[in-house]
């Protein structure tokens, strides 16, 4: 059976963005940490070097850096009268797998949520009615944490990212050229904005002119070489357009590779293993503490780490699953309500609007994966959904992550996807069209959920995740009215046509949408409506922390990364200052 | 059975990698894949460096058929001629390479269904809930192709698909890709349809280390430059366009000779 290890202070469960963040803050205080990653060890010089990193075959559709699910998958149906059957293969979201996991093949673009965004519930009630937070059986709540209790955790990230924007808040004075909507920042960014590309300036200029207040997209791509407070070195991002599904090459893209790993690995009380899987969490017999955590190795051997703390750093839907089969917490019941581990799985609700010119090119290879120009007019609660029957947002973006042909080529309205007609629209079209990217929120919603499947099994033989989400009437409503505001600037640009891509019916595992999977594993301010409090501790297991966008009672209208991470930093700086002296419960229930 | 599946795919990953590389059948389990598979390793002190551990591309090598049967080229090469057809505006999908491009897929870790979970049941599911089938892509080939060249026998008056008429294959084209046309076998036609196309388009703009984009001719026609690491200088000289040859990774014609 399982060998025993000696016991350490703190186990990392799965070592991308988190998992980094966590291991560092901790060793950091001078704690003893294990990481454990199921997948490999992977560095800039050997898996992503600039040579063959640009291979969209290898990395977008063959899935080289992605979770295999040829050894691990979840079931998946939109309501639970269907019986879900297993996602066969990567679409809708792509999975990470691997030392710094999504967070090595992500776009870069880091984003704050909005104050009034953490205060869903109470925010939309107060202004627009009980009915306007429970119409479509929504079940979104508050986060029990504030904008501005997490904004120091924010600037953190954006300091160790070297992040490159403008900021449009800065400690509440409005500045020109940022975004106006955003809650109140302590400091500037890092490093300047990005350079704008043509699509990109000719989306801002249409925006601007509509009365609209664009700015430049904040990204993990940086404008110029960074030396972060870790002491790792980033260079300048050279726009070759392969960020998101890639990894960065040139070490211009914010990762736990370019920004903590090198420093982190130099401690002494720090270890990684690679391809170690964790199975469980151990608890004591009467449910209250975890022991550690078993693992098993890809050679078959089986181990208990003991740990005086356990961080599950693993993806959302892993972080859940791994609380289920551990035991901890009550699972989510949708036709009770009851229940909490699994509940309010939320996703994000994305459309786009293509726009073709005759005479302007475009050049979409000149990219990067938060290059663009962005509006945040009609995100969250900026603007007044009075009569409109939905609440949340979307920003809207005028984005060239890149040009890559398989993906990304866009052919005008009626276009068939094959034959003479359709190669003739890709020869005309590639250089002359762009697409707006329209980033939607995803509110909760009863019937969205995570829980254990009855059928399937993975090759350890647990069962695999289920999950049961469609998009909400909320969410449609949302997104149709957002989708015509981006039409509005993408008209103003003056193009030869436009065409719009809208989210319509059912949620499918297909087509290729975000990797911003959220909820299951909820925060909020009492063990009866959430998993974890305001320092992502696990009520039930208090020497238990659940990291990343699994804590998010909802999803906003913005990419999760900058929340998480912020998150991660907050729980440290709890743990670090409070848990340590006093292990126990931070928040009393 | 799920577990037997499993070792199996790492075996045959374990030779891919040396059959790719050399075409040799056996060679020490260097598995570097950039997934599970590798041996677990325990990492502190430094960030570690192995020289020649470089996780380069595996591109396609050899020529002629290695998975298709005579039958099947007639078939794909037909199709595919079909989905992107020839002209002088750029080449079409025969003209790419593309045939011997799903060849190399098919008869690599893609065509076993790596990155594919095949364990069952296998209930058919609905639209939404996306790839059903027991078949791994080489194996949906192989039946697709039997059951659609059945098709045009038993319907169309035809020895096989290859022999239909341009305007009768778009047809049936279009019949698989909107479902009206049904297949024995066990075989979804929509299903098989998309990923033809998607594999087609696949061969077409791929790198040519691949096996198509012959000469890089379907990113001519659209284009776009290729493997470029650098575009700074032409960020911000907007609607200028970039006077980069077309390269690819192993670099273009004029780089190296014979």
């Amino acid at each position: 059976m399982a060998t025993t290890l000696k016991p350490v202070d703190a186990v990392l469960v799965g070592f991308g963005w988190t998992g980094a963040i966590m291991g560092q803050q901790l060793c950091d205080a001078g704690l003893s940490v294990v990481a454990l990653e199921r997948g490999p060890w992977r560095d800039t010089s050997t898996d992503f070097a600039t040579g063959f990193a640009q291979d969209e075959l290898r990395y977008m559709w063959r899935h080289h850096l992605f979770q295999n699910v040829t050894d691990d998958t979840l079931t998946i149906r939109n309501n639970v009268n269907q019986e879900a059957l297993p996602m066969r293969h990567l679409g809708s979201f792509l999975l990470g797998t691997g030392v710094g996991s999504g967070g090595v093949h992500w776009n870069g673009q880091i984003w704050r949520f909005l104050p009034t965004d953490f205060l869903t519930k109470s925010h939309n009630e107060k202004r627009y009615g009980k009915k306007a937070v429970t119409d479509y059986d929504m079940t979104v709540q508050d986060w029990g944490i504030t904008y501005d209790e997490l904004e120091p955790f924010y600037d953190q990230f954006d300091k160790l990212c070297g992040t490159s924007g403008k900021a449009g808040n800065l400690r509440g004075k409005i500045q020109p050229g940022g975004n106006p909507f955003e809650g109140a920042r302590a400091n500037e960014y890092p490093t300047p904005p990005m350079a704008q590309t043509y699509g990109p300036t000719l989306f801002g200029k249409a925006a601007a002119e509509l009365g609209r207040h664009p700015f430049p997209h904040p990204t993990g791509n940086l404008s110029q070489a960074y030396t972060n407070p870790l002491g790792a070195q980033m260079g300048e991002c050279t726009y070759c357009g392969f960020c998101e599904k890639f990894g960065c090459g040139n070490y211009s893209k914010a990762s736990p590779q370019t920004t903590i790993i090198p420093y982190l690995l130099q401690k002494s009380n720090f270890t990684l293993k690679t391809e170690c899987e964790v199975l469980r969490v151990e608890l004591t017999p009467d449910k209250k503490r975890a022991t550690g955590v078993t693992y098993v190795n890809s050679a078959g051997e089986e181990f208990f780490q003991p740990a005086e703390m356990v961080i599950l750093g693993a993806y959302v839907l892993q972080n859940v699953r791994l609380l289920l089969l551990s035991g901890i917490g009550k699972p989510y019941d949708p036709k009770t309500g009851e229940g909490v581990v699994g509940k309010n799985y939320a996703y994000q609700t994305m459309s786009s609007v293509n726009v073709f010119f005759d005479d302007k090119i475009i050049n979409p290879f000149i990219g990067a994966g938060a290059l663009a120009t962005v509006i945040d007019d009609f995100n969250g609660d900026n603007f007044d959904h009075g009569g409109l029957g939905f609440i949340g947002g979307a920003y809207i973006a005028g984005m060239v992550t890149g040009g890559r042909p398989i993906e990304m080529i866009y052919t005008p309205q009626g276009t068939p996807a094959w034959g003479m007609q359709w190669k003739h629209a890709a020869a005309k079209n590639y250089l002359r069209s762009f697409s707006l990217s329209i980033h939607g929120s995803s509110m909760s919603a009863r019937g969205n959920y995570l829980d254990l499947d009855p059928t399937y099994r993975d090759i350890h033989g647990r069962p695999m995740l289920r999950m049961t989400f469609d998009f909400t009437q909320n969410d449609h409503k949302m997104s149709d009215y957002l989708t015509d505001r981006a039409a509005e600037v993408a008209k103003a640009m003056n193009p030869r046509e436009i065409k719009l891509n809208r989210r319509t019916g059912s949620w499918s595992v297909t087509p290729y949408q975000t990797t911003h999977n959220t909820g299951g594993a909820i925060m909020g301010d009492n063990p009866k409506n959430s998993v974890v409090n305001k320092y992502l501790q696990v009520w039930d297991v208090p020497n238990v922390f659940s990291m990343g966008a699994g804590a998010f009672p909802q999803n906003a209208g913005y990419n999760p990364t900058g929340t998480l991470a912020a998150l991660a930093y907050m729980s440290a700086d709890a743990i670090k200052t409070q848990y340590i002296k006093a292990p126990g419960p931070m928040v009393r229930a | 059975m799920v577990t037997k599946v499993n070792l199996k795919r790492r075996q045959l990953l374990i030779g891919s990698v040396a059959a790719g590389v050399a075409g040799a059948t056996a060679v020490a389990a260097q598995v570097h894949d950039g997934e599970l598979g590798a041996p677990p390793r325990t990492i502190r002190g430094k960030v570690p460096f192995q020289e020649g551990t470089a996780d380069a591309p595996p591109g396609a090598s050899g020529t002629g058929y290695t998975y298709f049967t005579p039958s099947e080229v007639a078939f794909i090469e037909a199709a595919v001629g079909r989905l992107i057809p020839n002209d002088e505006v750029g080449p079409g999908a025969v003209e790419a390479n593309v045939p011997f491009f799903l060849d190399r897929q098919l008869s690599g870790p893609f065509g076993r269904g790596d990155h594919y979970y095949l364990g069952g049941p296998w209930p058919k599911g609905t639209p939404e809930q996306g790839y059903q089938t027991r078949f791994s892509p080489a194996q949906l080939y192989r039946a697709a192709i039997a059951a659609i060249d059945q098709y045009a026998v038993a319907n169309l008056n035809a020895a096989s698909f290859s022999k239909l008429s341009p305007d009768d294959q778009d047809k049936t084209l279009k019949g698989l890709e909107s479902g009206d046309v049904k297949l024995d076998g066990g075989v979804d036609s929509k299903t098989f349809f998309a990923m033809l196309l998607q594999n087609t388009k696949e061969g077409y703009f791929s790198d040519p280390i691949y096996g198509g984009n012959k000469d890089m001719g379907a990113w001519k026609m659209i284009g776009f430059p290729g493997a470029h690491y650098n575009y700074k200088d032409w960020v911000t000289r907007h609607g200028e366009r970039v006077p980069f040859p077309t390269v690819g990774f192993k670099g273009r014609p004029g780089w190296r000779e014979g």
